[in-house]
């Protein structure tokens, strides 16, 4: 079996999901379930564990590692505070490290990014940075000790796919942890091309949430990361600018 | 260039002339366009393009479910006083009007912050009449510091401060501003406070900025519409709002549409602005600031506020009472303005759910 590792986890479903923007907390246990997911990603900002109803992680199976994330957090100091408040909150040790400054078009901030992840990997969390995809940032933040690199594919909540393209690939090339390609993925087939360009597994929110049918999109994305990583494994034949017969006639010749 | 300098740029623009010149290939094209400038916003507030409001309405929508999702903050406000110190003509707080005039001890105000945060809510703004002399900064500051244990956000909507003030107020726990501009033609904002601190135009303009200075997570602004013709205080409130979001990235931004209510006190001529009228600057501002919030006030009628969730907006709030200790104290004051959504939170979460949204209680704290 193809598994995913994260750290000393071993996952065998390569798509994690959000849960903001969702019509109901309630829906979430039914998407959970048809996305396959493994990992679900949980804004602290949203939580409220004084409220048993209000609560989001009330909703979340047990069995379900929880990624809770630092969104809110303009800082490294900001969001190194979240994390720990998370872990206290009894969400684990994984953190999705999101720094952005910027409400327009909510782009991460690599260089405070790479700060909050050297302070929390050396206090033994599993640290995921939420970032632009740049090689030399990627880098340091695997040097700092993330245990996986989150590079966008367009804006958050766009929907509009990888436009982060080239960026991307050279992170899959070059990397040695595993990369997951967060935001911007809005389709089921911006997933499988991630999935088919060699990304490690992607994370999904609006395309899913803001969907006509929540659940059965959480399958589509399923079905979708299983075919584009079949096809990653299956290594994809390679493209040509001209038809080439598939039988050629003068292949006795070599 | 500062957002009254930039205001200032349009105020010569002879509105009348620029609306009769809006064809509806004008309009068209400014809704195919993925970003809108500050001309095709105008073009979206001119009358013609009441002739657009369904298409207009299906872009805010979709803009709006992919920035914010299925989701609706409720919050309340909690009124701490209401002696007043300007002669705002359309103010029941009018200084002049012979109003019970009330200010919560800080022994009332913890009573009443458990009373709301009892309701469920965890994000709530805190209101004073402008008096500096009746509610200072101190005053204020100490509410905020001994209530801050009740919530998640605390947001104020109060006189406006020095940089250094919203500071004091942002150490004690306060993490939002609302400042409504009220009415961005300078003749008539004069006309329409003839008296006190209020009278200048530009302090109150450049609030916003000083509290965005400070390091505030999150400002509200909005033009009280029906003191002025619609169409030019929406535009210059979504120019307000771009010019804080340009210049303030990090800053959330949530543009209200308040109308006029009836309240006690003296009259100020007002300008007709219809449900219609409103749908149609909330969509334009939706089209123009996509990442704004759009928040809804109970000022509005229940079955209109429903109807609005799906074209954006972002907040509501909900078991309003526009009087001091209106949650908790038997010896109320005399409300500000008549509230039109009476409902309980209850039935607002209820209908909420029902137009297929999430009513959320906590969306943010300063961690």
């Amino acid at each position: 079996m193809d598994k995913l590792q994260i750290g000393s986890t071993e996952l065998e479903s390569r798509l994690l999901i959000g849960t903001g923007k969702y019509s109901s907390n309630e829906i979430l246990p039914q998407v959970i379930e048809s996305s396959g997911t493994q990992v679900v990603t949980v804004a602290l900002r949203r939580v409220d564990i004084t409220s048993s109803e209000e609560n989001i992680l009330n909703f979340i199976d047990k069995k379900i590692t929880l990624l809770p994330n630092t969104s809110g957090a303009r800082t490294a100091e900001e969001a190194v505070r979240i994390a720990r408040l998370a872990q206290a909150a009894g969400c684990g040790n994984w953190i999705k490290i999101e720094v952005i400054s910027d409400n327009k078009y909510l782009l991460p901030d690599n260089y405070e990014t790479i700060k909050a992840t050297e302070i929390l990997a050396k206090e033994g969390f599993v640290v995921l940075p939420y970032m632009n995809p740049d090689l030399m940032d990627a880098k340091r933040m695997a040097d700092a000790g993330a245990a996986a690199v989150m590079p966008l594919g367009a804006p958050i909540g766009s929907n509009r796919g990888i436009k982060t393209k080239e960026m991307v690939r050279i992170l899959i090339d070059e990397m040695n942890l595993p990369i997951i390609v967060d935001a911007g993925l809005g389709a089921p087939s911006h997933a499988a091309e991630a999935m088919e360009m060699g990304a490690d597994a992607v994370l999904v929110n609006t395309a899913i949430a803001s969907s006509g049918d929540p659940v059965a999109m959480g399958e589509a994305f399923k079905l979708a990361t299983e075919a584009g990583r079949k096809a990653y494994l299956s290594r994809l034949g390679p493209q040509r600018t001209v038809a080439e017969a598939s039988s050629p006639l003068t292949g006795f010749l070599r | 260039m500062s957002a009254y300098e930039k205001i200032a740029t349009y105020e010569t623009l002879d509105f009348a002339a620029f609306f009769a010149s809006v064809t509806e290939d004008r309009i068209r094209y400014a809704l195919i366009k993925p970003s809108i400038n500050e001309e095709d916003f105008l073009c979206l507030l001119s009358p013609q393009a009441e002739n657009y409001l369904e298409e207009m309405a299906q872009k805010a929508h979709k803009i709006a479910l992919n920035q914010f999702g299925r989701t609706v903050v409720l919050y309340t406000p909690m009124y701490l006083a209401n002696y007043c110190v300007n002669a705002c003509t359309y103010c029941g707080y009018n200084s002049s009007n012979e109003i019970k005039r009330k200010k919560l001890s800080l022994e009332d105000a913890e009573k009443e912050a458990l009373a709301i945060r009892n309701q469920g809510f965890r994000h709530i703004i805190l209101l004073t009449g402008e008096s500096r002399t009746h509610t200072p900064v101190s005053y204020i500051k100490d509410c905020i510091s001994l209530i801050k244990k009740y919530f998640s956000s605390i947001s104020i909507e109060i006189y406006p401060l020095e940089q250094q003030e919203y500071r004091q107020l942002i150490e004690a726990g306060a993490d939002g501003l609302t400042i409504y501009q009220e009415v961005y033609n300078k003749d008539t904002y004069k006309t329409v406070h003839p008296k006190g601190p209020k009278s200048n135009y530009q302090y109150r303009l450049e609030a916003a900025e000083r509290a965005a200075k400070s390091g505030i997570h999150s400002v509200s602004i909005g033009a009280l519409l029906g003191l002025s013709p619609w169409r030019q205080e929406a535009f210059f409130t979504g120019l307000h709002g771009q010019y804080l979001q340009d210049n303030y990235p990090a800053l959330e931004l949530t543009l209200s549409t308040p109308r006029i209510r009836p309240h006690k006190g003296t009259e100020t001529k007002i300008y007709e602005v219809t449900e219609k009228n409103l749908v149609q600057a909330m969509l334009a501002y939706k089209i123009f600031l996509p990442r704004a919030g759009i928040n809804i006030t109970t000022r509005e009628s229940a079955e209109f506020r429903d109807n609005l969730i799906p074209l954006g907006v972002t907040k509501m709030s909900a078991a309003v009472s526009t009087q001091v200790g209106g949650h908790s104290i038997e010896d109320k004051s005399t409300s500000q303005f008549d509230i039109a959504d009476g409902r309980t939170v209850e039935e607002i979460r209820c209908a909420i759910r029902e137009k297929g949204y999430n009513p959320i209680f906590k969306d943010w704290e300063p961690f």
